[in-house]
């Protein structure tokens, strides 16, 4: 089921003294693409859950319209949207068994809708079978795992076979290894059942590893859609550049001067067709590469060896963060008695955005003397 | 040298304690082995201490009492209807009181009054509901003639009119505590359970059988465990109603007998109001053991939301 939202905004009525009127989601325009998983990301307060719960129909909108498919499901209550939705505590009903706690959306279905019982039992062991739990059924939830709860609460969205599954924070709760592995599990499940998933996240890595598009909002606008690697390739503004990527970017203040990007000092880049001005730069970590007579100079901290690739840290007066974080091949030798280290950049790793706005100056950089 | 075993910490932890073990001691345990000692000595003379033997004879002479009877009756009566009453009407008026959301300070003051008022108060108030004087019949049988019926003597008239006005007392002056306690656990579980609860599609009949009240469970039982003691234990609202003169209007209660024994005008006779005491004491412990064993058969003990 293909999800399109259509200029939706939510506001909510200020509390306090002040009384200033909340906006939590923006004007937010996006078309879900039927069968996908999608990760809709950004730092807390960003308005992603909101947007989950519009989706969902907990909430309604002040403004814009929802459809699913053809049906425009704006004003209709969640329960008649064929959704299910996966909460980020799970909300079990920690009274029921697993097994009643899967039955409990089909119990509530009235009339011809109402499947017999035997149906009902076949439909929930199915629902198990797909998160891997049928040996858990009898169980109540304060006897699972965290990871087993979330599968419950996956078993009890997917058992009523909906049209939009939802995830708020589905990994939340998990601690790490247990994520990584759900996370792939979220992915099969999705794939195996074709269900249009959305899924909430504040976890760039989780998002990037999963999904098939990420939608990065911030300040309830929606800054940047697309496939994970064409969002971390290409950022359109120093917010998403910031965002993605860990280690994350490093940001230096730079100009540019006759056709050349300064910084500090030294001319690290060519950069054509930009006119002379103050710029932020975003320099990935993958982006520098080892070299003597490398332009920029960094003034050496230390090195971390993490096996395959080894880790530069280093300072530069004009970096925004107290250190300049790099990761090369190890092949390479750093001297670490020396004071400094030099490094030349690579091109498609260097992002420019202007200096007031945080937006991305798109431009072609060269390495000097190529 | 070897120094002597000496545990300071555990000194110093019963010096802490000494207080209220004395205390304890001697004003709750020790009056309480001594009405036990005291309901199994027969012939008990309290002005020269002196006793003429041990047995079951003031337990025997307290069972073919019949204003002990009277007084079981009454109080059997008292707490059968207004522990499930009341338990149901404080349930009813919470989930009521959490479901609106406007003026719900103001009915949540309104329905605590009884709570801060005076007994004595509001049996002033129940009198010119109920009472008949010279003046006036009362509020309720000015009502009820003014429908065409004919008016009833509540107070001192027949003996329904009088427990009907005794459970409708009672009822009303424990129903704050209870909505307090419900408003509170209703208010404890957790939002995500209904939103959860709506996306499938839930009806509120299922969702208050299904999920609200397994999770307030345990609370509703704690209320009938100490309903069911406190209705036992009524006295004081029965003086509030129908003066000291109990046994005369038929509406004493087990208290009031115990009460009335050592004190009344037939007082002074401190082995019957002992045997009575542990009397009462083996009912309420039975009932309360009763309600334990029932509620963990039914409480789901990991209900969430406490």
């Amino acid at each position: 089921m293909e999800v399109i939202l259509e200029n939706l905004t939510k506001t909510f009525p200020g509390r306090g003294r002040q009384r200033q009127v909340v906006t939590a989601v923006k004007d937010v325009t996006f078309r879900i693409p039927d069968g996908k998983l999608i990760g809709l990301l950004g730092p807390s307060g960003c308005g992603k859950s909101t947007t989950l719960n519009l989706i969902s129909g907990l909430i309604r909108p002040t403004t814009g319209s929802i459809f699913f498919g053809e049906d425009d499901v704006t004003s209709l209550p969640p329960e008649h949207r064929g959704i299910g939705l996966v909460f980020q505590n799970y909300a079990l009903y920690p009274h029921l068994t697993v097994k009643q706690n899967i039955l409990f959306p089909l119990q509530n279905l009235k009339g011809k809708e109402r499947p017999s019982k035997e149906e009902m039992r076949k439909k929930a062991f199915e629902a198990a079978r797909l998160v891997q739990i049928e040996d858990l059924m009898d169980r109540r939830p304060k006897e699972l795992s965290g990871g087993q709860q979330q599968r419950v609460a996956i078993a009890r969205a997917l058992v009523k076979m909906p049209k939009v599954l939802l995830l708020d924070e589905p990994l939340s709760n998990l601690d790490a290894r247990l994520r990584l592995q759900t996370r792939e599990e979220i992915r099969r499940i999705q794939r195996e059942t074709g269900i249009t998933t959305i899924f909430v996240t504040h976890d760039q890595e989780e998002a990037m590893s999963i999904s098939d598009e990420i939608v990065v909002m911030h300040e309830g606008v929606i800054r940047q859609t697309g496939r994970p690697q064409e969002v971390y390739d290409d950022p359109a503004s120093l917010f998403v550049a910031k965002f993605l990527g860990s280690p994350p970017i490093n940001v230096f203040e730079g100009r540019i001067r006759d056709g050349r990007l300064l910084i500090g000092e030294e001319a690290v880049l060519l950069a054509k067709g930009v006119e002379d001005q103050e710029v932020t730069v975003g320099i990935r970590p993958e982006g520098f590469v080892l070299q003597e007579d490398g332009p920029l100079g960094c003034r050496l901290n230390g090195v971390e060896v993490m096996g395959r690739d080894i880790s530069v840290v280093s300072s530069h007066p004009a970096a925004q963060s107290r250190t300049i974080r790099s990761i090369i091949a190890s092949e390479n030798r750093v001297d670490t008695a020396s004071e400094t280290v030099r490094f030349a950049l690579l091109p498609h790793k260097v992002f420019l955005f202007e200096k007031e706005s945080g937006n991305r100056i798109c431009c072609q950089t060269e390495r000097p003397g190529e | 040298m070897e120094k002597k075993r000496f545990e300071p910490g555990r000194l110093k932890g019963w010096l802490y304690l000494l207080p209220a073990i004395l205390f304890l001691g001697a004003f709750m345990v020790y009056p309480l082995v001594d009405v036990f000692v005291y309901s199994f000595e027969e012939g008990y003379n309290s002005a020269s201490q002196t006793y003429l033997g041990v047995g079951w004879y003031n337990y025997s002479y307290v069972l073919h009492d019949p204003y002990f009877l009277q007084a079981v009756k009454n109080t059997l009566i008292l707490v059968a209807v207004t522990v499930p009453l009341s338990t149901g009407l404080a349930l009813l008026i919470s989930v009521g009181l959490s479901s609106i959301g406007r003026l719900k300070n103001l009915f949540q003051t309104i329905y605590f009054l009884p709570y801060v008022t005076n007994t004595l108060a509001v049996g002033l108030v129940f009198m010119i509901l109920f009472k008949k004087t010279a003046y006036s019949d009362g509020l309720i049988n000015f009502l009820i003639t003014s429908f065409g019926g004919n008016a009833v003597d509540f107070i001192d008239g027949p003996y329904w009119a009088k427990m009907l006005v005794l459970c409708i007392y009672t009822t009303w002056v424990v129903l704050p505590f209870k909505i307090l306690i419900l408003t509170s656990a209703l208010a404890s579980v957790s939002q995500e359970y209904y939103n959860a609860a709506r996306v499938d599609g839930t009806s509120k009949l299922r969702i208050f059988g299904r999920i609200t009240l397994p999770m307030i469970s345990p609370m509703i039982f704690y209320l009938v465990i100490t309903g069911f003691i406190g209705a036992f234990k009524a006295y004081s609202d029965v003086v509030a109603l129908f003066g000291t003169n109990l046994n005369a209007a038929e509406m004493n209660t087990i208290v009031g007998y115990v009460y009335d024994m050592l004190y009344g005008d037939s007082g002074g006779y401190p082995s019957y109001a002992s045997a009575a005491a542990i009397l009462l004491f083996v009912i309420i412990l039975t009932i309360t053991c009763v309600n334990l064993l029932v509620s963990k058969k039914s409480v789901p003990n990991e209900a969430g939301g406490m």
